[in-house]
């Protein structure tokens, strides 16, 4: 038993790299996916001390939209990659408009209240958005206009280490332009003087207040960014598969993603996606069959329960400080 | 200072209320430029109240408030700030998480206009301004004697050295008026003569008109230029130090009645 757990899969690995290399790079690329969904979840929670149960529903929610557009506009022969990319302009449009709404009708009223009133409020969001974008776009899975945005489709095989590796080139995409998007996030938030007010909102209000920060502006800045981090990891996510409210479960692995990396790093959501995107996909594919297989859906939960024993605040959180 | 300065700030019956409790009532008074005006009072006299109706954070339901010459409508307190009002707090708002010298930095926010892209790429003018702000922040934390801490996130450090840090992000603002509520409160002898002196030196050196308020009379008397005294919401007595000291209201009010 000990030896199936400790030496066999290792000995796997040697063996046969071709697999190891696939493995490790099919985990990277859902890594790098799942952190770009805990960046929408970073980014609001360092902006305002407030975990956005509603992510996960912005991601399907924005992707349907972008999707609803371009079937308008096809239904008045209007298609092709200038009718998806009015499309997307659109879609970003409609994300600015929400963020707006939520300021306005959500945040607003709430300011200076407990983080928890504010945390319920973002489930108020999370049932308002399903319900409405089921009303307008239907419970049907749809097709993501991928090819219609450029998107690469097939594959490329390379043979490497007596094998064959095959890369999706939706993948490789989908790599690049998160590296892309994490990379100008986090110079946003670290260099410019909006990112310090954010941080310096999601600290105390009415200090930012104080100061002259105007809360209105910074909360629709950083819904807007989240927003748009939303409608990126949807039309990725919705490339691989389809773009359906089932997508919403996929967000919440950004939970584990989070524990790990700590819930206002930036590069903490970096690391932890990569942690338990290659971790899970290891995981399943050289200990899965140990029990049974299915582990990649827990494994991520397992190894987030592991941290908050004994590393709550995550690999790169803020350190809680309490003086007494 | 002298008596025929001219007036910055003045506030006209004001009347606040929160539902049917009356936190202030038709109180009057001024701020006249580059003095020093201590609000007082019993505990609950409406005094954080007062100064939350200066800088935005209340809107009194009667009464106005003039600054600089203009009568304003109801104002917003990133508006206050951008009209040179800065404050500081009863119980220490700072940014935790964040250092000291960041905690500064977001006072310069409203001085900083260079374009995001740039400031992400720390690029030319954008460059620049970061460098003259972070100077001016160096400046202010040489002259308030923080400089060991400059790194330290703020939760971590003493409360008079807070009290100190949130001075600081409230003059990087550069602010014509400053508002402290209660400066000294929780400190000891030698912190509280610290702090007076970094009040009188910004008074003298730098002309900034201040109102504080303060429970340590002593404090208030050695400091201040006028004060106001409050007592449940209304206005009691109003003078110099030396005046108010004597007034049989302000003695009745802070030591009971048959005394």
């Amino acid at each position: 038993m000990l030896y199936n757990i400790f030496i066999d899969p290792f000995v796997q690995m040697a063996q046969m790299p071709d697999l190891l290399v696939q493995t490790l790079w099919e985990g990277l690329v859902s890594g790098v996916l799942y952190a770009l969904i805990a960046l929408g979840f970073v980014l609001i929670f360092k902006a305002s001390g407030v975990f956005n149960f509603a992510q996960g529903i912005m991601v399907v929610f924005s992707a349907l939209t972008l999707v609803g557009f371009y079937e308008k506009f096809s239904a008045y022969g209007f298609s092709g990659h200038t009718a998806a990319f009015v499309a997307l302009i659109l879609t970003a449009g409609v994300m600015f408009v929400l963020a707006m709404l939520i300021e306005r009708v959500v945040l607003r009223p709430l300011v200076n209240q407990p983080d928890i009133i504010l945390f319920m409020a973002t489930f108020g969001i999370t049932y308002m958005l399903i319900g409405f974008g089921e009303m307008v776009f239907g419970g049907d899975p749809k097709q993501m206009i991928a090819s219609e945005l450029f998107l690469p489709s097939g594959s490329v095989d390379v043979e490497m280490l007596g094998g064959m590796v095959s890369f999706q080139k939706i993948d490789i995409a989908a790599a690049v332009i998160a590296s892309v998007m994490i990379a100008g996030l986090a110079l946003f938030f670290q260099k410019t003087r909006i990112g310090r007010a954010l941080r310096a909102v999601a600290d105390s209000h009415k200090a930012a207040l104080s100061v002259g920060i105007s809360l209105n502006q910074i909360w629709v800045i950083v819904w807007f960014a989240a927003g748009l981090v939303a409608l990126v990891t949807g039309i990725m996510w919705g490339a691989r598969s389809d773009v359906s409210f089932a997508l919403e479960i996929v967000a919440l692995k950004a939970l584990p993603v989070l524990v790990l990396g700590g819930l206002t790093s930036v590069p903490g959501a970096i690391v932890g996606g990569l942690i338990i995107g290659i971790g899970e996909k290891l995981g399943e594919f050289y200990w899965g069959p140990l029990l049974g297989g299915g582990i990649e859906s827990w494994f991520a939960y397992a190894i987030a329960l592991l941290f908050l024993l004994y590393r709550p605040q995550g690999l790169f959180g803020d350190k809680i400080i309490e003086r007494i | 200072m002298n008596a025929a300065s001219e007036t910055l700030l003045s506030v006209d019956g004001v009347s606040l209320s929160f539902g049917g409790v009356k936190a202030i009532t038709d109180v009057s008074f001024d701020i006249r430029k580059g003095e020093i005006r201590a609000i007082i009072g019993p505990n609950g006299a409406g005094k954080t109240s007062m100064l939350n109706v200066v800088n935005g954070f209340y809107h009194p339901q009667h009464g106005r408030i003039t600054y600089k010459g203009k009568t304003r409508p109801r104002m917003r307190p990133y508006q206050a700030a951008s009209q040179g009002i800065a404050r500081t707090f009863q119980n220490v708002a700072l940014f935790r998480g964040m250092t000291t010298l960041d905690n500064i930095m977001v006072g310069r926010t409203l001085k900083m206009h260079r374009g995001l892209f740039w400031q992400m790429l720390r690029y030319g003018p954008a460059m620049r301004e970061e460098i003259e702000h972070r100077r001016v922040v160096e400046d202010i934390i040489d002259f308030l004697q923080i400089e060991s801490i400059r790194k330290t996130p703020v939760g971590k450090l003493p409360y008079g050295l807070q009290k100190r840090v949130e001075l600081g992000r409230a003059l990087a603002m550069e602010p014509e008026l400053l508002l402290l509520d209660e400066p000294m409160a929780g400190m000891n002898i030698e912190e509280k003569e610290d702090m007076c002196r970094y009040i009188l030196d910004l008074n003298k050196h730098f002309g900034t008109t201040i109102a504080l308020i303060e429970h340590d009379m002593g404090v208030v008397m050695d400091l201040s230029d006028r004060v106001v005294v409050l007592e449940y919401g209304h206005k009691i007595a109003d003078g110099t130090p030396e005046v108010v000291k004597a007034d049989p209201k302000v003695i009745e009010a802070y030591l009971g009645v048959g005394h």
